[in-house]
């Protein structure tokens, strides 16, 4: 009843490249486009509003806040047809009736009631000071991952564990800029629980890499790993798929606020499981772990 | 690992039905004090408003200046000390020269530490002032914790006024905190509409009576003014008659001879005395009504007012009346608010929100248990319970320390339920391992809880070390998320190691002799 191995170290090259590649790609991106902030890190107001008249169309939306002179102006469909999202830069704290004026603004141009199911307005210093609590937080979060695995293994795992976490957000970010997706607050949050999930199945991987270590002294690192993959490997295929069934559950019922955290998960999730074997093992066979790198461990 | 005592047994199913009945507890009223506890909703799921506030100190610090300034000038006279070129230098330090043989006494005084024109705060081990000496010129400055106390006070007092002004408007537990040394967080659930709330936050409520005058040149200066239309303006004199401490109670009124919405005000002993003087000195004169720099209005006085009460008419509709009475009554602000950050969510999205978020978990949860059942048969049985009793002991928990449940603390639930099974799924791979070289059952199963025991835990604190740097760094909702996705944790650990390996051990031992267990 011995599972067929798979060999997973045979193609450690091709994806370590395909990684590098996808990496450059992302940075390039994230230099050059750059991410789409959405009001909680670039300032501005963000107005979330339901018609219940069918007659009027995004168009005609875009058309009545283009007569205000916010500045710069989007608009989009936001879930349902009747429900939009308006942001734009122009964000007026010292005119306690700024909302209320554009809505009354808005009532008049559109002829009809208009429902403002969401408002935020947010000052440029407030974003300033969430951008940096949310890059110190993703920080610290890496810094406390590298630290702990150092720890709990070897400064070779540790290295192995954070490149593969640097290797997950990035990439994530990557994709977030090609689709020109919104980062906000809730998207902070998604990274660091990427963070915490692509260390756990890391975690879970190099826990049995450590174990093989000691149980066989004459199995190279390089078989030694792909071992320890297959061994971890339906544990890691079932936590996945659990883990997936209840993020889509939230991408596709949730309601439109926690798409993008979702899908960032969801993102953060996949990445995570291949990091876990094509980038943090890939890293221990470079380093070349091997039995005594375990066992100075044991005599300190 | 298999085996539990009795008392085992009973305490893990007391502490489970604890935390059921408090779970339980959200939905079913039981009249009682232990199980009365709720989550709260947080602002986007239950509608509300959430106004970041943030004082300027810039008015109280020139100010404070200009205070300290004729403070010295008296002091320096009282004193004898010959000084020249008193004055403030870009609204942040005070210089001025003395004679040569001055210059110790001058920072004698300056360093004393029960100087009365140099505060020292013994708690700090400084000064409220730094004084820079250069031959005969000196400057000084606030001090950084002179900054500091100045902006604590103002913030203190500022908080007080808040506080007032938002209870008046009577909306419902409203939750006011002070944020840092210069800000203040208002969270007003319920409220989708935060204008009034905000008009009524944006102004200082600085009242003032003031004559009109047309000499340029008064005693006390006078300055130029615009009234509330913001087109007519009249020169007032810069002597205060009355200022707004004076005032005991405001209300709105119908003024019946003229059918117009005024504000009544009562005020105090001292100020009924002064105003009493003014107006019979000044009969015929206008007397300005000043809010925030702007005239409200300027009526000619008839008569001496001796009765310490008066109205302040205006163009005023009944709401603008009650709105300036409220201010009135509940007091000037020490320095001008600006809303930094709002964030207002209506009832109607908090309720669609509520709906989605319950009917993902629900999806979510299904999906799961339906995955784990399909896997495992007899064993995902087992998870499957755990991981239901997961959920009660998550809200459970949540609901004894009545904490916010969020929208991101939802998804922060569902995320749960499809990480809480890998514990489980770990321990039963391991066993399943096992079993390919431990023949006997019951060994197989208990290495395999203990073999796994390390990659469980670090597992699950990487996942814990993440939701506790969010919880530390993270604002608002997100921090809800880190709160069910932390708790979560930990009851995931105590449901696989209590309540699944329970169940699985009773079952195991049940059928020791029957083949290939799991």
């Amino acid at each position: 009843m011995e599972k067929k191995q798979i060999s997973f170290n045979n193609f450690y090259k091709l994806f370590n490249l395909i990684s590098i590649l996808l990496i450059i790609i992302s940075i390039i991106l994230l230099l050059f486009k750059g991410l789409n902030y959405g009001v909680d890190f670039k300032g501005g107001t963000l107005i979330e509003l339901r018609t219940e008249n069918s007659k009027i169309t995004i168009s005609k939306v875009r058309q009545s806040f283009m007569k205000m002179n916010l500045g710069d102006i989007s608009v989009k469909q936001f879930g349902k047809e009747s429900d939009y999202l308006i942001k734009f830069e122009k964000q007026n704290s010292n005119n306690p009736n700024f909302i209320n004026e554009i809505k009354e603004n808005l009532t008049k141009l559109l002829s009809d009631e208009i429902d403002f199911r969401r408002v935020e307005n947010v000052g440029p210093k407030v974003s300033l000071e969430l951008l940096k609590s949310g890059i110190i937080a993703i920080a610290l979060s890496l810094t406390a991952m590298l630290f702990y695995i150092w720890i709990r293994f070897e400064w070779q795992f540790s290295l192995g564990a954070i490149l593969a976490l640097f290797h997950d957000i990035i990439i994530t970010l990557g994709i977030f800029s090609l689709f020109n997706l919104e980062i906000n607050l809730s998207i902070v949050a998604a990274i660091l629980t990427i963070v915490g999930y692509s260390m756990n199945d890391t975690v879970v991987i190099f826990d049995r890499v450590r174990e093989n270590l000691n149980k066989f002294s004459d199995i190279k690192i390089f078989e030694l790993t792909n071992i320890s993959i297959n061994e971890t490997l339906s544990r890691t295929i079932i936590t996945s798929v659990t883990t997936l069934l209840a993020l889509v559950s939230i991408y596709i019922f949730g309601g439109e606020i926690l798409k993008g955290f979702s899908l960032a998960m969801i993102l953060g999730v996949i990445f995570g499981t291949y990091s876990s074997i094509y980038i943090a093992n890939p890293i221990l066979v470079f380093l070349k772990v091997s039995q005594k790198t375990i066992l100075k461990e044991d005599n300190n | 690992m298999l085996y539990f005592s009795k008392i085992k047994i009973t305490l893990i199913s007391i502490f489970s039905l604890i935390f059921i009945l408090l779970a339980i507890s959200n939905f079913i009223n039981f009249n009682d004090n232990i199980f009365n506890k709720k989550i709260k909703l947080g602002l986007d799921l239950r509608g509300g408003s959430y106004l970041l506030l943030e004082v300027d100190n810039k008015p109280v610090i020139t100010q404070q200046l200009q205070t300290t300034v004729s403070v010295l000038r008296k002091f320096f006279n009282d004193n004898k000390i010959n000084f020249k070129n008193l004055k403030i230098l870009n609204d942040k330090e005070i210089f001025f020269e003395v004679d040569e043989i001055q210059i110790n006494d001058v920072i004698k005084i300056f360093e004393d530490k029960n100087s009365e024109i140099n505060p020292y705060y013994s708690q700090y081990k400084v000064h409220k002032f730094n004084l820079l000496n250069l031959d005969n010129t000196f400057k000084i400055e606030f001090s950084k914790y002179g900054i500091i106390e100045i902006k604590n006070s103002s913030l203190d007092q500022a908080l007080e006024i808040v506080r007032r002004r938002v209870n008046e408007v009577g909306t419902n537990e409203p939750n006011i905190l002070k944020r840092g040394n210069d800000r203040i967080l208002v969270e007003l659930p319920g409220l989708d509409d935060p204008m009034r709330i905000k008009n009524l936050l944006g102004k200082t409520a600085n009242l003032t009576f003031r004559f009109v005058t047309n000499e340029v040149e008064e005693a006390f200066g006078s300055e130029e003014l615009f009234h509330e239309d913001n087109v007519q303006k009249s020169i007032v004199s810069k002597r205060i008659i009355l200022s707004g401490d004076n005032l005991i109670d405001a209300q709105p009124r119908m003024n019946n001879d003229s059918n117009q919405t005024v504000v009544s005000f009562t005020l105090d002993r001292v100020g009924a005395k002064r105003f009493g003087k003014a107006t019979s000195a000044g009969i015929g004169k206008q007397l300005a009504i000043i809010l925030d720099g702007k005239i409200i209005s300027a009526p000619v006085i008839r008569d001496a007012i001796v009765s310490g009460s008066g109205q302040i008419s205006g163009n005023f509709t009944f709401q603008t009346a009650t709105d300036l009475a409220l201010l009135l009554r509940s007091g000037t602000l020490p320095a001008p608010l600006t809303i930094i950050e709002e964030r207002t969510v209506g009832p109607g999205l908090g309720q669609d929100s509520i709906n989605a978020g319950i009917f993902a978990l629900i999806i979510g949860f299904v999906l799961v248990i339906i995955f784990m059942l399909i896997k495992y048969r007899v064993f995902g049985i087992i998870a499957n319970i755990t991981l239901i009793l997961n959920l009660f002991l998550l809200v459970g928990i949540l609901t004894l320390f009545e904490a916010t449940l969020t929208l991101p603390g939802i998804a922060g639930i569902i995320l749960t339920v499809g990480m809480a099974v890998d514990a489980n799924v770990l321990i039963f791979e391991r066993i399943k391992e096992e079993y390919k070289s431990e023949k006997n059952q019951i060994i197989a199963f208990d290495s395999g809880y203990v073999k796994s025991k390390t990659a469980v835990l670090d597992a699950n604190i990487t996942t814990l070390i993440a939701a506790l740097i969010l919880f530390f760094m993270g604002a608002g909702p997100i921090k809800g998320f880190s709160v069910t996705l932390g708790v979560g944790i930990f009851t995931t650990l105590f449901s696989v190691y209590f309540i699944a390996r329970l169940l699985t051990s009773l079952y195991v031992i049940k059928n020791k002799y029957k083949e290939n267990l799991i």
